[in-house]
């Protein structure tokens, strides 16, 4: 190729791409979404989840919208590659879904100021770098609701993964829920120390069953729990998808993760060019909090978590309304008052009743 | 006392994995091979299992599929090692790396799936008999293969010439050929044999333990199978106390914590490892003992004098 010829391809391409950026300013933007997972989609679980979200794009969006993911991305060195390599082959909308990319989605963003970024669970925001949550708890507090009905031994196994606020704050506020139908529930919780070994939560399961337990409640990310529950014959509840498949007769409902609506409404305001950063905490009125259908309950259990779960929409019960104290007898939540978002997000203490001791 | 049989039960579960997958590589090493894909080759063998007891619905079917897998992965090392004379370590290393992708790319397809957990003993009238009957007489067929498996290992090393000629190969590779053995022949069966048994301890998980594939499901047993090997300097009497100690004490942990006596439950997560350092200090304090049982010729490659 000589060098002329180089000279007039590259003039071509040039202009070819001046067309296109001038018919873009024309037309609405198109979206070309990528999406970073910190396991693979089938993890049956939360990286499944958000790809079940990156479909509904493509399915309302059609063609105006193209999407690609990559599952896996270790939360270190290599996500901040990950990244900007998104945002280097034409992405305008990246969203990172764990916690853990919270550095480096914020490095890139600084880097690509006119790629949009949406980073799952974190807390630092820029001009072009929104963050979104799913208030997880408001599931919980029904699940509590239904648990408190069901028991019969009135014990409650809990599987942890680690004694973090997302999880403390699930305890208490399934705590609350089954409280607030039956004061005699007692709570035991197992600390798995991980958020995935399959046998470990399943031998923490049967620990608690063991010890008398005949609810099943999780906050790890296997379904094992779910299944030893099914194999001993109590009853538990299913974690971030629905997981009846594995507990026809065991699971009552599952804490469901959704984020479809809220992904095809980013992505449309990237079209619209009305896209803004922001911070979004669903909840279940929302809709990324969804609770699977109802089952293996009667139906007046079933009439009461229907309502409560449409009280907690309608803003009518707020799981964490005062007054609450903790372990110690300290007033946390005054009456008449709900907890703020900043003391649910930073909470590592248990409230009173709960006859348990958390790990520091 | 009534929560005396579950925890035994629980106990069990939780230990047979890592006895089928120790009591395999404890022969493998006995010829004087070591291998550490033990986790890649118990996870293929996992996979393989839950895929076609899934598909065909027949778990004797995945049994034998996961056994298959495990003897081919195994293959694979004894290949390299044993005709190409790779660097053992390296290649056992290489090979739990592969175990763990292979298995979840072909397992991408199976989850999500629910089969039935392995059916247990039921022997009418002996499986009822309180305490006992549970115990003994209620398990599934894997477990009673574990201990079985063991008890064979016991008599093959020490009463039989087979048993002999293979603990030759592995403490002096080259008198057992000056003798007239075939020692990569005898090594690549040893091996095939520690294979086979690490496929079933993954298919235990797969298809009893917790009834369904997940990626990286072993995590970390295979580790742990290893380390018993050792830990029981190769005897299979002291693997059987071992793997039940490991068993008995993980298990104990979480029954702690759902009784709510308060010990930090990472120190109870660390216990059976530190158990496991303890004892190897302890047992490798008598140097004379381990050496009259670790087989001389560990790791090392042979290569016929010309």
């Amino acid at each position: 190729m000589n060098a002329s010829l180089v000279k007039r391809t590259l003039a071509a391409v040039a202009a070819v791409g001046a067309l296109a950026t001038g018919m873009g300013a024309a037309q609405a933007e198109d979206v070309k979404a990528g999406f970073i997972y910190v396991g693979p989609i089938g993890d049956h679980g939360w990286s499944y989840r958000h790809d079940i979200g990156r479909q509904a794009i493509e399915a309302e969006l059609g063609d105006a919208a193209s999407t690609s993911y990559v599952e896996s991305v270790p939360e270190g060195a290599d996500a901040e590659r990950v990244i900007r390599q998104m945002a280097q082959t034409g992405h305008n909308l990246i969203f990172t879904t764990s916690f853990g990319f919270m550095n480096p989605t914020e490095k890139v963003a600084k880097q690509f100021p006119n790629v949009k970024f949406e980073h799952a669970t974190g807390y630092k925001r820029a001009d072009n770098l929104s963050t979104y949550a799913a208030r997880f708890y408001e599931g919980r507090y029904v699940a509590g609701v239904i648990a408190g009905k069901m028991t019969k031994s009135n014990i409650v196994g809990y599987v942890g993964s680690f004694p973090i606020p997302e999880v403390v704050r699930g305890i208490n506020s399934f705590m609350l829920g089954a409280w607030s139908v039956n004061p005699d529930v007692q709570v035991k919780v197992v600390w798995a120390n991980t958020w995935y070994d399959p046998g470990k939560e399943g031998d923490a399961a049967k620990a608690l069953i063991d010890q008398g337990a005949d609810i099943m409640v999780q906050h790890t990310d296997s379904p094992a729990p779910l299944q030893v529950a099914e194999n001993r014959g109590v009853l538990g509840f299913g974690q971030a998808s629905d997981m009846i498949k594995f507990a026809p007769k065991a699971q009552l409902t599952a804490i469901v993760d959704n984020w479809d609506k809220y992904y095809v409404s980013r992505a449309k305001a990237v079209m619209d060019g009305t896209w803004e950063s922001q911070d979004t905490w669903g909840g279940i009125d929302s809709g990324m909090v969804e609770l699977a259908p109802y089952t293996n309950m009667p139906d007046d259990v079933k009439a009461l978590a229907e309502e409560t779960e449409a009280k907690i929409a309608s803003g009518e019960i707020h799981p964490f309304a005062g007054p609450i104290y903790d372990q110690a007898g300290e007033l946390r939540i005054k009456e008449g008052e709900d907890a703020t978002d900043e003391m649910l997000l930073g909470m590592d203490w248990y409230i009173k009743g709960i006859d348990a001791e958390l790990p520091k | 006392m009534e929560w005396i049989v579950p925890f035994i039960l629980t106990v069990i579960t939780a230990s047979t994995p890592l006895l089928l997958a120790a009591s395999g590589e404890l022969i493998t090493e006995k010829s004087g091979v070591l291998n550490l894909g033990v986790e890649g080759m118990m996870l293929v063998g996992a996979i393989a299992g839950f895929a076609v007891t899934a598909s065909s619905g027949s778990a004797s079917l995945g049994i034998l599929a996961a056994v298959a897998a495990g003897t081919l992965m195994s293959l694979i090392f004894a290949f390299l090692t044993l005709t190409l004379m790779a660097n053992q370590v390296a290649t056992g290393l290489a090979l739990t790396i592969f175990g763990v992708g292979f298995s979840a790319l072909v397992g991408s397809g199976f989850v999500g799936f629910a089969i039935d957990p392995l059916p247990a003993l039921s022997i009418p009238g002996i499986s009822a008999i309180p305490i006992i009957g549970p115990i003994l007489f209620g398990q599934d067929f894997l477990v009673y293969l574990s201990i079985a498996a063991v008890i064979g290992i016991a008599w093959f090393l020490s009463k039989s010439r087979a048993g002999l000629i293979l603990k030759a190969v592995g403490d002096s590779h080259h008198s057992a050929h000056a003798i007239g053995y075939s020692v990569i022949k005898i090594r690549y069966l040893a091996t095939m044999f520690g294979g086979a048994m690490a496929g079933l301890g993954g298919a235990y998980l797969s298809l009893s333990y917790t009834p369904m594939w997940a990626e990286n499901m072993t995590a970390g047993r295979g580790w742990i199978a290893l380390a018993l090997v050792v830990f029981a300097t190769w005897r299979p009497g002291r693997l059987v106390a071992g793997a039940y100690m490991f068993g008995l004490i993980s298990v104990m942990q979480l029954h702690a914590q759902g009784a709510g006596i308060h010990v930090p439950s990472q120190f109870m997560s660390m216990l059976p490892y530190l158990a496991t350092v303890i004892v190897l200090v302890i047992i490798s304090s008598d140097r004379a003992k381990i050496r009259l049982n670790a087989p001389a010729c560990i790791g090392q490659a042979f290569r016929a004098a010309q």
